[in-house]
């Protein structure tokens, strides 16, 4: 008898705290809509609070902007939180809703397929920065340019000795990233213009820091990296006589870069919309984006759409 | 009905209560009771959403997916971003077994040995110094140990072997580190817990402190010494980022120690950010989730099994 009693306190009491719990989240949401449409076009009253998950590659920028967004007198109600997880995770918490603003290094069709389709038609795109990605070996390797063809042949497995493609008698190791990184995605997409292998006996990192490190002390050593990450401790390569810096992404003469997403479901509410406009805010593009290596948006003279075409 | 049941216990509880007031002694009981099995309630629930999750999603990728069992054991290409994908993760498995296994190799004789000279050979100095600084290890964090790896293990290993350095050796290497603290200390407290009369019994037949030590004190105390080695293992085959970083994760049974090899963790924990949750590839993942915790029970059961042997 006093069991049964005991375990019927403790379920209404784990009930009762569940229910709690969701009551709160109710009510964090309930509160930031209600503040959304209460506003009318006095955007110093905005207040509540944000999410932004996704992508580790454009985390950083979010984050140093986020703090910038919230010490702004104007928007000092809304509170911006920022995670990092990945691309695809911040592309199925926002279209799941339970993030506010979904960052991703690909476009949403390109992760959302067969299936799960139909999610990224929901999702709307808000492009905030570019970043250029270079291939970059060992500074012992005594090549500077590669062909299309030849970093193919290397990534394919193909060729396996550095002499074959104009260097000295030593063994090629790749440090590649994980085939589902966005990274990856993107340097196999406009790089190879092909799907990569995991070759036997490649190396696989996902943070850029040990990718640099596996590189720069790895001997005969190839990676790719964003152009943030890239110092003097690894040699950059041209990409078919093209040198990877801005000047030359911006024309679209170099064509190995791609777009910082941050997707919303639907069209951005108030306090969402506050936040992406103060991103492209000229006092960010120009201040914090080049400070961390991205390259602004409104430099780019190119246009790319989702299946890789270049418009001026 | 069953409210107004609820509603009946809930009176006559409530008649007893007011006069258990008289008698502290009794609510302080009752107290401890509801606490306690509250306590023991969000564990159980928490244990067994935990398996409920990871099973619902693992078990996916074969009923919803259609990957078939054997195909996912067996198979010897993991590939899920080509166009046929393929879920072969048998070099996952291969990969966590041989770094574990040889972790395990290298960590036990030396914390065998440190157990022993801490209570037999040195019970002061082991217990003031050593056993502290052996205790410190495990409070380390496991991406120091990694970056150690990183900086000092692989280079060591590429300049004395041939290969990159990085693979199952290096893995393992920094793995047994790892595991050297739990091995020790269960090692410790088991030959501490040893009866007195037995080391004075094999003293006084004329046996030196060495036949006293190999012949009765490891021997009598081998089931518990082996239950902190397979904890010791299992610590190792649950460990991600560590050997992450040094393994190379390359999707393929290597064809040395000191070739790039992957471990389910580092297989998981490098993609599942990547992907859209309930996609097959993400699904695949915890599959590789559902074979870890499989895995745990396996370990649980032997430590299990090697304590009822030694309580006999």
């Amino acid at each position: 008898m006093k069991k049964v009693l005991l375990v019927v306190v403790a379920l209404m009491l784990t009930i009762g705290l569940a229910a709690c719990g969701s009551k709160n989240n109710n009510g964090e949401s309930t509160n930031t809509n209600s503040q959304n449409s209460g506003t009318t076009n006095e955007t110093a009253s905005l207040s509540g609070s944000l999410l932004a998950t996704g992508s580790s590659a454009l985390q950083p920028l979010v984050e140093q902007v986020s703090k910038k967004f919230m010490e702004d007198a104007k928007y000092s109600g809304i509170t911006v939180q920022v995670q990092g997880g990945g691309s695809g995770t911040g592309l199925t918490q926002v279209s799941g809703g339970q993030a506010d603003i979904g960052n991703s290094d690909i476009f949403a069709e390109e992760k959302f397929v067969d299936a799960d389709a139909d999610k990224a038609k929901e999702l709307v795109d808000h492009q905030v920065a570019v970043v250029a990605m270079a291939t970059v070996i060992n500074k012992d390797i005594a090549v500077d340019n590669l062909t299309k063809q030849q970093l193919v042949d290397i990534f394919t497995g193909k060729v396996t000795n550095w002499k074959e493609v104009g260097g000295a008698d030593e063994k090629i190791t790749i440090v590649n990233r994980p085939s589902s990184s966005g990274t990856r995605k993107t340097f196999e997409k406009y790089a190879l213009g092909t799907k990569s292998e995991d070759v036997q006996g490649s190396i696989q990192e996902d943070s850029s820091g040990t990718v640099k490190k596996l590189v720069s002390e790895t001997p005969g050593a190839i990676g790719y990296l964003a152009l943030s990450y890239i110092d003097d401790t690894v040699k950059t390569v041209k990409y078919e006589g093209v040198e990877p810096k801005e000047e030359t992404v911006v024309t679209g003469e170099y064509p190995v870069w791609a777009y910082e997403h941050m997707y919303t479901k639907g069209e951005p509410n108030e306090i969402a919309k506050a936040f992406l406009d103060y991103m492209l805010s000229d006092s960010v593009q120009s201040g914090d984006v080049v400070e961390l290596g991205y390259i602004p948006m409104n430099k780019m003279e190119v246009k790319r759409d989702v299946d890789g075409n270049i418009t001026k | 009905m069953e409210q107004s049941a609820v509603d009946n216990k809930k009176r006559s509880h409530s008649g007893r209560s007011t006069r258990a007031i008289v008698k502290p002694h009794v609510m302080e009981e009752w107290v401890g009771k509801v606490y306690t099995t509250l306590c023991i309630l969000v564990l159980v629930i928490t244990i067994g959403a935990i398996v409920y999750f990871v099973s619902s999603r693992g078990l996916a990728t074969f009923f919803v997916d259609g990957v078939s069992l054997s195909g996912l054991l067996g198979g010897l290409k993991w590939d899920p971003e080509a166009d046929i994908p393929l879920y072969g993760a048998l070099p996952f498995i291969f990969g966590s077994f041989s770094t574990s296994l040889l972790a395990a190799l290298l960590a036990a004789p030396l914390s065998l040995c440190a157990a022993v000279f801490m209570t037999q050979i040195m019970p002061g100095f082991g217990k003031r110094v050593l056993q502290p600084v052996i205790e410190l290890l495990a409070g380390i964090p496991s991406v120091v140990f990694g970056f150690i790896g990183l900086s000092v293990v692989v280079p060591a290993l590429r300049a004395i072997f041939p290969g990159q350095g990085i693979g199952i050796a290096a893995g393992a290497i920094v793995l047994s580190l790892m595991i050297l603290p739990t091995i020790t200390t269960i090692a410790t407290d088991a030959l501490a817990a040893l009866p007195r009369g037995l080391k004075e019994g094999s003293f006084a037949l004329g046996a030196t402190r060495w036949q006293t030590i190999y012949r009765i004190v490891i021997p009598t105390t081998l089931p518990s010494l082996l239950t902190g080695v397979v904890l010791g293992m299992s610590r190792a085959f649950g460990e991600a980022l560590a050997v992450q970083m040094v393994i190379g994760n390359s999707p393929h049974i290597p064809h040395s120690l000191f070739e790039s090899a992957s471990t389910l963790t580092s297989a998981i924990t490098l993609s599942m950010g990547n992907t859209v949750m309930g996609s097959t590839h993400n699904n695949a993942l915890w599959s590789l989730a559902l074979i870890l915790l499989s895995m745990t029970f396996v370990f649980v059961f032997v430590v299990r099994f090697l304590e009822r042997r030694n309580n006999r």
